[in-house]
């Protein structure tokens, strides 16, 4: 099959749509995509997501948490050392949690599924505290079954997730000693956002929270006793709520669906909000009940999405530049650790956002060394280069094995006969601006395409000279923005 | 100002296709010896990661609940090398004490914040941002320094150098970020592939914020290793470091200090500090490696006269538990010291209490100093800058420069 190169636009557009929606699309898609209406195009993006491949690193019964473990070393039942060793393996499968999920993403079916449950994993942002694969593996799942579905279900269902409950302290959230930590952030960041709540919402919420818990092989239980029965007032009602009833309430409210259709915006859209064009979104969002799917296909079939103020605007985050780069050429890595070690280095750790408010994104993902590193990166995955960077140490003792491994040399699997075939007809002039159209936001300028020509020799092969460009190409700052 | 708000006034973007000569062109003035204004006093920072024991840094020799609550991880009184009558520094600290017996060394005992967070990162988090521990903020409080200090001149991300390969969030502004590097030859060589240097001459003909941005960013990269690759190439120190990666890295300090660089703040870190098992070998290790390559830096500075014009302050993101706990070892706490060392300030030794083991938050110090507060003294009273600006709020300085 060949990149069909006399509609240019097309591609561009469809390149547009394939990197916003999902982690991009190979030459070989964007053709047969091509020869679709837009329209049927998005159908099909979000018809294709309708299947989950659910990630598995730990069955429930065979899971033990940091503190039972600490318990049968206490008991004599574990030594020192095998307590450090299961420890490790907590963490060890933590990490490959992350690589099933980067693999979905990269190689999976269902792109866009990926990309939102991406999204929803920084918007109900939730570290790996204690380390427990159990509970993240039970939290990534949630995010990415319910990631296309009704924003109602997703958020109930995060809440009650034995992670979050423990990340936001609410087993610590009792009658007579309320904890406040979850019900601030499930109204702050995760559905009203500030300015839309008063201290004595999130007062009497924490109260309705109470009893919201889990056990340690990660259910969630409503725990009666600790629970507080009395009336509480929220949003200027009254009555003996239960957590499932500030739920609703707070779903009730249009500022949610505003908060939500804002954010959306500014991660698949543009970072600079367009009022008008949010605010009608907003109003669908709330009048479909919240309907995820729905609201991402408007977004997707809008004209104003392909407005050239929004193409190239969005600076890829590390996890959509690996899974990106990763999809484009079938990449596969032999060993676990260089993925891991990209996502550090670059500081997008998946299971470990900074903190509850998640990954701020946009600009402050570039800096003088992670700048040169992503334009290295092409040069690590495809040429084999030598790691020259090291990530720091987080100071916490029981990731620093993990830290350690890594650098060196990255060795992978590349698919490049699929990704030259699509070339196979495009003459040699032609060829560099036909590989940018699939992988850049812009056409080429004079003075860069010669940059990047300078890559090639004139003895390489067809099939050598394809691969220097599409390394060169990959190394602009350009192929960092979507 | 936000970021974007800040590019679109900025002469780089609406200045389109004169961006870089027009950047250049300012650049090259400053590098003439125009510097920005500057006291020409330098902070340097050292992040002891992973919460180091700071009772067992500095021992309350003196104290029975210290020696009752860790019988077999507390230091005893004889190996402890005393600073005054209640406390002294760990054995392994020589270089340390004969620095404090010099005069050069202020201690500050119970350093924390309010609600204290016992996770790593996020405790690291506040103390790099320094926002009140129920706040997130994405800027650190050295890159709101840079923001404060270089906005509206030509950037120079080397105003504040991280020495190491990746920049912390402590060093990232809103609009600017400092520079990241471990060794000024291996930046220098990164930057020097046909593809990047060519690529930082390129004017992007494109409007958007985000491509002139990652322009703008490389342009200053290449340029700034230039600078620094040919300012320290012609420094050498005489002395001679301990092979440790905190001596390697305070070398780099030391040299980038010599050749005359502009740099006002550096940040190292070093890691190891989580010492939840088998504590006394380990600690004493790192505070070793500590101790020693600090003395050798101030000196070296000594040396090279420079000794009054360099700061260096050391903080760990949080102390650990009075309490030892089964594995010898001790696990993560709240307050704990800050060390101030050189700078020219009169020394005031030891600045305020010893930690008051009588009165514990559930088992955990409690703090009487803000770490802000020191923040806040350095900015304002040492750097002479606008601290207010960039905390966001006003902390009572401590009396000490």
């Amino acid at each position: 099959m060949d990149i069909v190169t006399k509609q240019p636009q097309e591609i561009a557009r469809l390149r547009y749509l394939y990197s916003r929606a999902g982690f991009g699309a190979t030459p070989a898609e964007l053709t047969e995509a091509s020869r679709q209406s837009l329209r049927k195009v998005v159908r099909k993006l979000v018809k294709d997501s309708e299947s989950i491949t659910d990630l598995q690193v730990v069955e429930a019964d065979q899971n033990e948490t940091k503190r039972q473990l600490k318990g049968l070393f206490r008991d004599g039942q574990l030594d020192k050392d095998m307590l450090k060793e299961r420890i490790r393996q907590n963490a060890e499968k933590v990490r490959d949690l992350n690589l099933q999920w980067i693999d979905q993403m990269a190689l999976g079916k269902s792109a866009l599924r990926e990309k939102m449950a991406l999204f929803w994993h920084s918007h109900f942002a939730c570290r790996a505290q204690g380390r427990n694969p159990l509970f993240m593996q039970k939290y990534a799942n949630t995010l990415r079954q319910n990631a296309l579905g009704r924003f109602g279900d997703l958020l109930m269902a995060i809440s009650k997730s034995p992670a979050m409950l423990q990340f936001l302290n609410n087993q610590q959230n009792r009658k007579n000693a309320p904890n406040e930590n979850f019900a601030r952030e499930v109204m702050e960041l995760f559905t009203l956002g500030r300015g839309n709540y008063s201290e004595h919402d999130i007062k009497e919420a924490a109260r309705a929270f109470t009893g919201w818990q889990f056990t340690s092989d990660g259910k969630f239980v409503f725990r009666e006793r600790v629970h507080d029965e009395g009336e509480k007032t929220i949003f200027g009602k009254t009555g003996a709520y239960k957590g499932e009833d500030v739920v609703d309430m707070l779903l009730e409210r249009k500022e949610t669906a505003r908060f939500i259709t804002a954010k959306i915006y500014r991660f698949f859209v543009n970072e600079e909000e367009d009022k008008k064009q949010v605010d009608t979104l907003a109003e669908q969002f709330y009048k479909s009940n919240y309907d995820i799917a729905q609201l991402m296909e408007t977004i997707f079939s809008a004209d104003w999405f392909y407005d050239s103020k929004n193409i190239g605007s969005h600076i890829k985050s590390p996890v959509e530049l690996l899974a990106g780069l990763r999809h484009t050429l079938g990449v596969q890595f032999d060993q676990p650790q260089p993925q891991i070690f990209v996502q550090r280095t670059l500081g997008q750790l998946l299971f470990y956002p900074p903190n509850v408010a998640g990954w701020p994104g946009g600009k402050n993902w570039i800096d003088s060394s992670s700048l040169l590193f992503r334009m290295q990166l092409p040069n690590y995955v495809l040429k084999a280069a030598e790691v020259a960077i090291r990530p720091k140490e987080d100071g916490d003792v029981n990731t620093e094995p993990l830290a350690r491994k890594g650098a060196a040399r990255f060795q992978t699997k590349i698919d490049w006969a699929d990704f030259e075939a699509s070339f196979a007809k495009i003459s040699d002039n032609a060829l560099t601006d036909a590989i940018a159209l699939t992988l850049l936001p812009f056409p080429l300028r004079a003075e860069q395409r010669s940059i990047v020509e300078k890559q090639t020799k004139p003895d390489q092969t067809r099939s050598e000279r394809i691969r220097a460009l599409t390394a060169a190409l990959m190394s602009l700052p350009e192929y960092q923005l979507t | 100002m936000n970021r974007r708000n800040f590019l679109k006034q900025s002469a780089f973007t609406t200045a389109g296709t004169m961006l870089i000569p027009h950047f250049l062109k300012a650049y090259e003035a400053q590098m003439m010896g125009q510097t920005a204004a500057s006291n020409g006093k330098i902070v340097v920072i050292v992040q002891l990661s992973g919460g180091n024991d700071g009772l067992n840094t500095v021992v309350p020799y003196r104290n029975d609940i210290y020696y009752r609550e860790r019988p077999t991880i507390a230091i005893r009184p004889e190996k402890v090398l005393k600073l005054n009558d209640d406390i002294g520094v760990h054995p392994s600290m020589g270089p340390i004490k004969a620095l404090y017996d010099e005069g050069l060394v202020t201690v500050i005992n119970n350093v924390g914040y309010p609600n204290p967070d016992r996770s790593h990162f996020r405790s690291m988090d506040i103390w790099q941002t320094a926002s009140d521990s129920d706040k997130y903020v994405h800027t650190g409080w050295v890159g709101r320094y840079l923001d404060a200090t270089c906005a509206s001149k030509p950037q120079q991300p080397f105003r504040t150098i991280e020495v190491d390969e990746t920049l912390s969030l402590a060093m990232k502004g809103d609009t600017l970020n400092g520079l990241a590097l471990l060794d000024p030859k291996k930046l220098y060589n990164q930057t020097r592939s046909g593809l990047v240097t060519n690529l930082s001459k390129e004017q992007p003909a494109n409007q958007h914020h985000s491509v002139s941005y990652l322009y703008k960013t490389l342009a200053e990269t290449v340029s700034s290793a230039e600078y620094v690759f040919n300012k320290a190439k012609v420094a050498a120190t005489s002395t001679s470091y301990p092979a440790s990666e905190l001596g390697n890295r305070l070398k780099t300090v030391s040299q980038l200090v010599q050749s005359g660089v502009n740099t006002s703040i550096y940040y190292v870190s070093i890691s190891g500090f989580d010492t939840h098992i088998n504590q006394p070998g380990q600690q004493e290790r790192l505070l070793g490696q500590y101790a020693e390559a600090v003395g050798t830096f101030m000196n070296d500075l000594k040396l090279a006269g420079r000794q009054n014009d360099v700061l260096l302050m050391t903080f760990s993101e949080f102390g650990r538990r009075v309490k030892q706990n089964a594995s010898n070892g001790t696990d993560h706490g709240t307050a704990n010291n800050v060390f101030l060392i050189g700078g020219g300030l009169p020394s005031k030794r030891v600045l305020n209490e010893a930690p008051n083991l009588t009165k514990l938050d559930e088992g955990d110090l409690v703090y009487s100093v803000d770490f802000r507060q020191v923040y806040a003294t350095i900015l304002r009273d040492y750097l002479g800058v606008d601290d207010v600006a960039i905390l966001g709020r006003k902390f009572d300085g401590l009396k000490i420069v």
